[in-house]
């Protein structure tokens, strides 16, 4: 089954071409990473799932037509921006609280059950004794974490992350992937992440893309994907790709001024 | 395991309690205050035995019963309504705009208001009225200065977003303003009339006013109040506020229009009184939750009691001549804002 298929999509920004008739198809209970340089086009990509941006071309997340149906869409798919808005004073509980708006009616309020729903979610992602925290004063790793809480208590079959480990250490990186594998696995929730890191993304993804310029390059499975030679030719030449302990590793070697 | 919310998430008992208490003193002591006191217990007795099946022998005199119930009441009343309005519709402009100096005025609508108000005293004593054209030549300039903003705003190409809908209003309400201030100029003879009515009172007051005002002021209250958790996903942005299912463009409209159409109630009997629509929302907001379940109710309740008080000292001061109340708001307000903002730890937008 496909829980996300993208057809011929294009975007362009004021004439600039930033996709161009790209196809992609995400299988249900997967993780798809996207991948590729700066200003590829995996945020558009992603905001054109999303609604978030007008495109040309097709795109369907299971039965929701993006953007037709706001909130068939965000009962099927939660979205984490690159840089998500955390409001000054609002409480890390209330924060989490939101993911709860597409089963709300327009007036209503929440239920216990939806009360409890997010109880759940935070105690998922080890948030509790955060609830009445200002979720704008949280550091880097927990931010994350209050965004994935959310995700989880919008309870989507779908999960669109741009960059959800961006600016964070390695360690706390690690964390907040395997938080996203453990929710993927647990709840067979289809993942789509814009993901910079390599290496991380050979570990962590079924399935990659690789986009420059607007084009998908190729996709498949990590080890088809990020071969030296399709990596070389996006990226730079000297990369080189290693195998340890059974995973791949992505490095860059220097060129100029090495000391060796 | 964890049942209901948590104290982060709650509106307090005690802050409700506390300010509807705040909002009771003030009604009490705004009609016990004047050139004859009245006793404070009298009027509580007077107004249970107004309340239909009780009575209670009020023990005001007839003389005092009509200076508590025809003269200090209705504008004691009048100052809760409109401090409550404003102090509620900027906060709902707050929250559309995710903008902590956004005010009930932002989009035009006193720019607007002042313009009919001026057109109305400058032109209006030379035809013959069968109602007082000032409040509505007000209350229509309001509504158009912000339909003029909403217009401008949705045809600019870049898209119909809170920053191109803010610059829309800045742009109406320094045309609108300069249109009243040429008037102002050109009708020397009407300019005192003009800048009192600016400056906001609440001297006029009877039950008049009460009476027309307040169905506005219910409708956008209503629709404000039911949309509160609403002003809470809007303040994660646009964008992720549509990825929860919700339509901010449409959510922007709906709130600007029940709280512009409040606004332009409330403005057209009592002029324009300032900072009462940001000083408030803040306070609540600095003091308790940056959430708009708890800055909603907290903002009608203290705002009311806020407006009253000054409306207390704007004809205390001076008696028996008045002080405009924006003086008074402006400068009892911002000094007790400069205290919260310092106290807190931060502004939400």
């Amino acid at each position: 089954m496909t829980a996300i298929a993208v057809e011929s999509v294009s975007v362009s920004y004021n004439g600039t071409n930033v996709l161009t008739d790209v196809s992609i198809d995400v299988a249900e209970g997967t993780w798809m990473g996207l991948v590729g340089p700066n200003g590829a086009g995996k945020s558009t990509l992603l905001k054109a799932i999303v609604g978030a941006v007008d495109y040309d071309g097709s795109i369907r997340v299971g039965d929701a037509n993006a953007p037709d149906d706001r909130k068939a869409m965000a009962l099927r798919l939660a979205y984490v921006p690159q840089r998500p808005v955390f409001p000054v004073g609002m409480s890390v509980f209330d924060f989490v609280l939101l993911g709860r708006t597409p089963h709300l009616g327009p007036l209503a309020a929440e239920g216990s059950q939806d009360i409890a729903i997010v109880w759940d979610s935070l105690a998922t992602l080890g948030l509790t004794e955060f609830v009445n925290r200002d979720v704008a004063s949280l550091s880097g790793g927990e931010t994350q974490r209050a965004s994935l809480a959310r995700v989880l208590a919008q309870e989507p079959r779908v999960v669109v992350l741009d960059e959800a480990t961006a600016s964070l250490d390695v360690a706390a990186q690690h964390e907040v992937l395997e938080l996203i594998a453990r929710i993927q696995e647990e709840r067979g929730v289809t993942v789509l992440s814009a993901i910079h890191d390599l290496t991380a993304a050979a570990q962590f993804c079924d399935e990659l893309t690789l986009i420059d310029e607007g084009d998908v390059v190729a996709t498949g499975v990590p080890e088809g994907v990020l071969t030296e030679s399709t990596l070389g030719d996006v990226f730079e030449p000297t990369i080189r790709v290693i195998e340890v302990e059974g995973s791949l590793v992505v490095v860059s070697l220097r060129t100029e001024g090495n000391p060796q | 395991m964890n049942a209901g919310r948590p104290a982060g998430s709650r509106l307090p008992w005690w802050w409700i309690g506390g300010a509807a208490a705040l909002l009771m003193t003030a009604v009490v002591v705004g009609a016990m205050i004047g050139a004859v006191s009245i006793a404070p217990l009298d009027i509580m007795r007077s107004a249970l035995d107004r309340l239909p099946f009780i009575d209670v022998e009020s023990g005001l005199s007839e003389r005092d019963d009509a200076i508590v119930w025809q003269i200090r009441m209705p504008r004691v009343i009048l100052g809760v309504i409109v401090g409550s309005m404003l102090s509620v519709s900027g906060a709902a402009y707050q929250g559309v705009f995710r903008n902590p100096l956004a005010d009930p005025y932002l989009l035009g609508a006193g720019a607007g208001a002042g313009l009919g108000a001026t057109i109305a005293i400058a032109y209006g004593p030379d035809l013959d009225w069968l109602i007082d054209p000032v409040p509505v030549a007000a209350f229509a300039g309001a509504v158009l200065g912000v339909v003029l903003a909403y217009v401008l705003g949705y045809t600019v190409r870049a898209g119909r977003t809170a920053v191109t809908l803010i610059l829309a209003g800045v742009a109406v309400a320094a045309f609108l303003t300069a249109a009243q201030t040429y008037l102002q100029q050109k009708e020397a003879d009407s300019i005192r009339e003009v800048y009192g009515w600016i400056l906001g009172s609440l001297s006029t007051a009877g039950w008049g006013e009460v009476r027309l005002v307040l169905p506005y002021v219910i409708v956008s209250m209503i629709v404000i109040v039911a949309s509160r958790r609403l002003l809470d996903v809007m303040s994660v942005g646009d964008t992720e506020a549509s990825t929860l299912g919700v339509k901010p463009a449409r959510i922007r409209l709906i709130l600007i229009g029940f709280a512009t159409l409040g606004t332009a109630a409330v403005v057209s009997v009592s002029g324009l009184i300032g900072f009462v629509g940001i000083i408030i929302p803040h306070t609540v907001r600095l003091m308790t939750s940056a959430s708009y379940r708890v800055i909603v109710p907290l903002s009608i309740l203290l705002g009311g009691a806020f407006l009253v008080f000054a409306d207390i000292l704007a004809r205390s001061i001076q008696a028996p001549a008045e002080i405009p109340i924006g003086v008074v708001t402006a400068f009892i307000g911002a000094p007790f804002f400069a205290l919260v903002l310092r106290r807190s730890k931060g502004v939400a937008t």
